[in-house]
């Protein structure tokens, strides 16, 4: 193995500079969650506590494992969305280890509009599914919501992946072994009633939870039935009389219990399928990420100094080190599990490419996780490039990554450009997770790139029809792009529509990088066939 | 000397013989009952053989018995330890007919020693001092008085009869004598019907101070100096040190005179302990001492004797019964610096000393050494049952000086830890570490004296005791290289907050921890303190708090933790909610008639209350008979149903109303 040689100067001007640039915008991202991890507000936290039961982030420590992590996912959903704070809109998500197995972990946060489900509260709870899907993790369903936010019907019920897309997918999750699981802490009203119902096996909180179709003022308003809601469809009806619910608790902490123990009778095993080595920290102290990347996109440097404050002893065994050097390819480890690595270094071009999906091929082949670190400004353009065939080369790589079946991973650690976002296996091209880094952008070009093209059009137009276009015309054409791509391609605009799993400080690279490979092996990887390689 | 003998004992004393034994080439039987056929001894002995069931009754004190055993097995003699059979003459008497050496004194010995008042009447004549007093027939008041005033104020008026500390009167003076005894007469007759009343000499500060013997078949007889067991509870030695603190050669050689005499006088063989209490209200020196008891065999005791002389007890016992002269002259017995010893008992301080039973799930201590000897009949794993004394442990100490020995016994017990039961560590500790016991100011009361500081009342953990147990409780557990193995509560740009609630002595104690990279912060009573974890090793744990390090001993066994810390001892559990809960999807107080049948028997009223599992009803169905049982506890709410009824499928048999207590 060889060990990455850093030449990073923790002295430099540059270096003390960027540190500080990364250290705000890291403490940016630390203060946002401190608000959201308070969920609905100090008011509405109380009024929750007043009512025995115990707040979302306190279910969700309880269920876990003592100490062990939890892998969250999309922290800033629905981040200044609505007129409203929807904070994690509304939803907590994420893998945490429950007796033992690894689990993906769906709670509601009733702190946050009574837990109702925003159009982003749906991606999130699908897209959290997903995960449990893809890596073969059973689903603790943590239920206390009024069901769908009825003002926003539309956006949240009729589509292929609105509301119902969630029973769709416990019915298939189960039928492929999947354990569904859920603790009814609160309501689960009409949609919601089949989480539970859905569900292998559930637990119901005794006078807190409660589950039907419909809830006391429609079944008035429909029939003239008066009934409490715990005659409806509380712990007892369901547990003695109507087998709704298998598991009566006794309250929030003794149904997580419950569940725990649920979690413990499972039988399932995770099967290792990678030669693994003993894992070591990395030779050079991750912490030192934010003094190595340069606020500026534009501004380049080495991507093995990012390698190796991530990976196992900071050792990397480069592929093809001497030939398409804009993407640096090689193999590494994580926590002791084997990874290659796919990073750019610069723009695409047609060897870059052709390296880049040639690695790729070897790994998938090997049976060896992907990760991409993507920092890509887009292919080379220009004539010499497109008579090359740059569009044949970069179609390889994308039909490479698209189609491998081992598990991917990528940090979006600088730009997100373009092609670029394509070949480097961005969120279409289903990696396990995504997630970005504080500094990075993601736009179809940059947003100087943008200004500059649509520019170029309007001024060839007005000086095709013979006028003239003022440099002084021209930069406040430009300024509004450049400002909406700069205000779309933020992270936290990103990750608050689910285009990421989650906005990572880079000193956290490594360990979200081992945790969701160590999840992913609860998996095995599926066979690969490729399409058809434009040669 | 013998080459086969038959311990007829267990726990630590047993042991203690066979290692004497062996080490002299003694091959070695041991006999258990069932509740020890793993224990120590019988581990330690070259044989062992089964003498019955758990109760000393039933085992170790069956004599024939175990006689029968030594003579299949071929001893040549036994070894009575303490307790049990050693001080019954009986069994001494059928060893000898048995033609069988018991290592002990003879019959008559026991015998004579055996009755306090035949043994003091013989220590008087043969001039050995005893405690003043009067017991006689003639009870007038003029001639009590006259008794009183030989024997010296201040005096104790006793009932014969009485008991339990009625009938007692202190008289300090001659004045009070009369008033005194009329009330001790009238409370002794009111309360006994027997107004007989006895007059002692009463110590103000007295000491226990016991001279360990010798004797020979030949006639001589020797004493190793004594011992100081003054701290005692309820007549329970509890700390015994060897010499006695202020002891002048002089006082020695009177002491020791005195108890060889006492020996002399009844012809006695082996080791035996003259008891004498001493009456140091002006000082030891020169202070009067009175005979009390001698123990005719060797003492729990006696470590001590041998750390400061150097010498092995069990071996001179062997010597002896084999037919040796003793060992050593008068004047060539040494005595070297100061030892002491204390008992390590499976008893919990804090409930009035209630005797502990259960698995010793963790046992360890100092390793063994010039300065630290500790005799135990038990290893970790080993169980103290409700059979037997519950003894763990006895640690002796021994230094140049008594300083010096403190110093290393607070060492000791500092690195002694056990747990699955309760034991009394820290309340030896509270005692050795008392500045009245340093400098030495010893009398039978010192612990009732000290009660306070000894045993004291708030004994609530404190906050590093409660953040060792949080250290314990969150210490990583893996090493691991899968990150989900990690056990350091990481959070996706959070840090995790969580709260540990330990119960200490009732009453839950909350713990706010917020995880941060490599430490935690930690809320204890409304104060932060920054903690981390240090070295943890086995049950040894090192944190460091606020930056102070601090070191522990933190046992943990399931939710249960026991914490030796600083010389204290703690036991908080970890409570986690909902762990505990019942899962009630069965329970409910609405019970309804599994299927259509008939009620043949009622066992309860409208407005019961029944307990859970209850039998409430029986209901014939199907040609079985079906009880109905509460299926939660409380009250049984608007029964109406008689013997006959026809009950419907579904139809409500009894509706309970739980409790709201």
């Amino acid at each position: 193995m060889t060990i990455i040689q850093s030449t990073i100067d923790g002295k430099s001007p540059e270096y003390l500079s960027n540190q500080k640039a990364m250290a705000e915008l890291v403490g940016d991202l630390k203060n946002k969650l401190a608000m959201i991890e308070g969920g609905g507000g100090a008011k509405y936290s109380q009024r929750h506590l007043d009512r025995g039961k115990l707040l979302p982030r306190d279910r969700v420590n309880r269920l876990l494992d003592k100490g062990s992590a939890f892998l969250e996912f999309s922290q800033l959903a629905a981040y200044d969305m609505y007129s409203k704070d929807v904070a994690a809109a509304g939803v907590i998500t994420g893998i945490g280890r429950v007796s033992g197995l690894e689990c993906v972990i769906i709670c509601n946060d009733a702190t946050v509009k009574g837990g109702s489900y925003f159009p982003m509260t749906v991606k999130k709870h699908l897209r959290a599914q997903e995960i449990a899907e893809q890596n073969n993790l059973p689903c603790i369903y943590l239920v206390d919501s009024g069901g769908a936010n009825l003002p926003s019907q539309d956006d949240v019920f009729p589509d292929k992946n609105h509301f119902g897309r969630i029973f769709y997918n416990q019915a298939n999750m189960s039928a492929k072994g999947i354990p569904q699981i859920a603790v009814v802490m609160g309501s689960c009203t009409a949609g919601g009633a089949y989480v539970p119902a859905m569900s292998d096996e559930n637990v119901i909180v005794k006078e807190q939870g409660t589950i039907f179709l419909a809830g006391p003022p429609l079944v008035k308003a429909a029939t003239g039935e008066v009934v409490s809601a715990e005659d409806l469809g509380g712990g007892d009806v369901h547990t003695r009389i109507s087998g709704v619910a298998d598991h009566l608790a006794q309250d929030d902490n003794h149904g997580l219990e419950i569940a725990r123990v649920i979690v413990g009778n499972l039988n399932r095993q995770k099967t290792n399928q990678l030669a693994m080595k003993e894992s070591q920290e990395p030779a050079y102290d991750p912490s030192e990420l934010h003094g190595i990347i340069p606020p500026d996109l534009k501004t380049p440097y080495d991507v093995r100094e990012v390698i190796a404050r991530i990976v196992d002893g900071s050792e990397f065994d480069e592929f093809k080190k001497r030939y398409g050097t804009t993407i640096v390819c090689g193999f590494a480890h994580i926590y002791g599990m084997p990874v290659g690595i796919v990073a750019n270094n610069g723009v695409i071009f047609s060897e870059s490419a052709l390296k880049g999906a040639h690695f790729v091929e070897l790994c998938n082949h090997r049976g060896i996780p992907l990760i991409f670190l993507q920092n890509v400004t887009g292919f080379m353009v220009g004539q010499k490039y497109e008579s090359g065939g740059i569009a044949r080369d970069g179609a390889k790589l994308v039909t490479a990554v698209s189609c491998a079946q081992v598990p991917k991973f990528t940090i979006i650690i600088g730009g997100s450009f373009g092609a670029g976002n394509y070949g480097m296996c961005g969120r279409a091209f289903n990696p396990r997770f995504l997630w970005m880094w504080p500094n990075a952008r993601v736009s179809v070009m940059g947003g100087e790139q943008a200004a500059n093209v649509l520019s170029t059009v309007k001024r060839d137009g007005i000086e095709r029809q013979g006028g003239t276009w003022s440099a002084q015309d021209e930069a406040a054409f430009k300024k509004p792009i450049e400002e909406q791509y700069e205000h779309q391609g933020h992270p936290y605009y990103a990750s608050a529509r689910l285009w990421d799993d989650g906005v990572i400080d880079p000193v956290d690279s490594r360990r979200v990088l081992g945790l969701g490979l160590s999840a992913s092996l609860n998996a095995p990887f599926g066979p690969t066939t490729y399409g058809v390689f434009r040669m | 000397m013998f080459s086969k003998i038959l311990i007829a004992n267990r726990g630590e004393i047993a042991c203690r013989v066979i290692e004497t034994a062996q080490k002299n080439g003694i091959h070695t039987i041991a006999v258990y009952s069932d509740a020890d056929s793993t224990a120590r001894h019988v581990r330690l002995a070259d044989e062992a053989h089964h003498i019955g069931g758990p109760a000393a009754t039933d085992s170790y004190l069956l004599g024939d018995v175990i006689l029968e055993v030594a003579r299949h097995a071929g001893a040549e003699a036994i070894h009575p330890g303490y307790g049990f059979l050693s001080e019954n003459a009986e069994f001494s008497e059928a060893c000898t007919k048995a033609g069988i050496v018991f290592i002990g004194p003879s019959a008559d010995s026991i015998r004579s020693m055996g009755l306090k008042d035949k043994a003091k009447d013989i220590m008087s004549h043969a001039g050995v001092p005893v405690v003043p007093g009067y017991q006689g027939e003639d009870q007038h008041p003029e001639k009590l008085k006259k008794h009183a005033d030989q024997i010296g104020y201040p005096v104790l008026i006793k009932a014969v009869a009485g008991g339990g500390g009625k009938g007692m009167r202190l008289v300090e003076k001659p004045d009070d004598f009369i008033a005194g005894l009329e009330s001790c007469q009238r409370e002794a007759a009111a309360s006994f019907g027997n107004a007989h009343v006895l007059i002692e000499k009463y110590l103000t500060k007295p000491r226990h101070i016991e001279l360990q013997v010798f004797g020979d078949n030949y006639g001589d007889a020797v004493y190793l100096h004594e011992r100081d067991c003054s701290l005692q509870r309820r007549h329970q030695k509890v700390v015994e040190e060897a010499p006695a603190p202020g002891m002048s050669d002089k006082m020695r050689r009177a002491m020791g005179d005195a108890a060889v005499k006492a020996a002399k006088a009844i012809g006695y063989c082996g080791a035996g302990t003259i008891e004498f209490i001493v009456d140091v209200q002006n000082g030891l020196e020169d202070a009067p001492f009175y005979f009390m008891e001698m123990n005719t065999r060797l003492q729990v005791e006696h470590p001590v004797t041998e750390l400061i002389t150097g010498q092995d007890l069990v071996e001179w016992q062997l010597r002896i019964a084999a037919g040796e002269p003793i060992p050593l002259k008068q004047e060539d017995i040494p005595l070297i610096g100061h030892a002491f010893e204390v008992r390590l008992y499976a008893e919990d301080p804090e409930n009035n000393f209630l005797p502990q039973t259960g698995k010793i799930t963790h046992f360890s201590s100092p390793p063994q050494d010039a300065h630290f000897r500790m005799d135990t009949g038990v290893e970790e794993g080993d169980e103290v049952s409700i059979y037997y004394d519950p003894m763990i442990a006895k640690l002796i100490v021994w230094d140049i000086d008594r300083q010096g020995a403190l110093r290393q016994m607070s060492r000791a017990l500092a690195h002694t830890a056990v747990s699955g039961l309760k034991c009394n560590l820290e309340f030896l500790g509270n005692i050795i570490r008392h500045p009245a016991f340093a400098a030495a100011d010893l009398d039978t009361g010192f612990i009732e004296r000290f009660k306070g500081d000894l045993l004291p009342e708030d004994n609530k953990a404190d906050p590093n005791i409660l953040a060792l147990a949080a250290m314990a409780e969150l210490a990583p557990r893996s090493t691991g290289g899968d990150p989900w193995d990690f056990t350091d509560g990481w959070r996706m740009n959070l840090d995790l907050k969580t709260t540990l609630t330990f119960i200490d002595h009732d009453e839950k104690r909350d713990v706010k921890v917020v995880y941060r990279a490599g430490a935690f912060c930690l809320t204890i009573e409304g104060k932060n303190h920054d903690v981390k974890i240090l070295q943890q090793a086995g049950a040894a744990l090192n944190i460091a708090v606020d930056g102070q390090k601090i070191s522990a001993k933190v046992i943990q066994d399931g939710q249960d933790l026991t914490l030796f810390y600083n010389g204290t001892v703690s036991y908080l559990h970890h409570f986690l909610a909902g762990a505990e809960g019942e899962d009630e999807s069965g329970g409910s107080g609405v019970i309804v008639t599994p299927m259509p049948g008939k009620v043949t028997q009622i066992m309860i009223n409208d407005g019961d209350l029944a307990a859970l599992g209850q039998p409430l009803m029986i209901l014939e169905a199907m040609k079985m008979e079906h009880t109905i049982k509460a299926q939660i506890a409380g009250r049984i709410d608007g029964f109406s149903l008689t013997v006959g009824d026809q009950v419907a499928d579904g139809e409500i048999l009894i509706r309970i109303i739980e409790d709201q207590e």
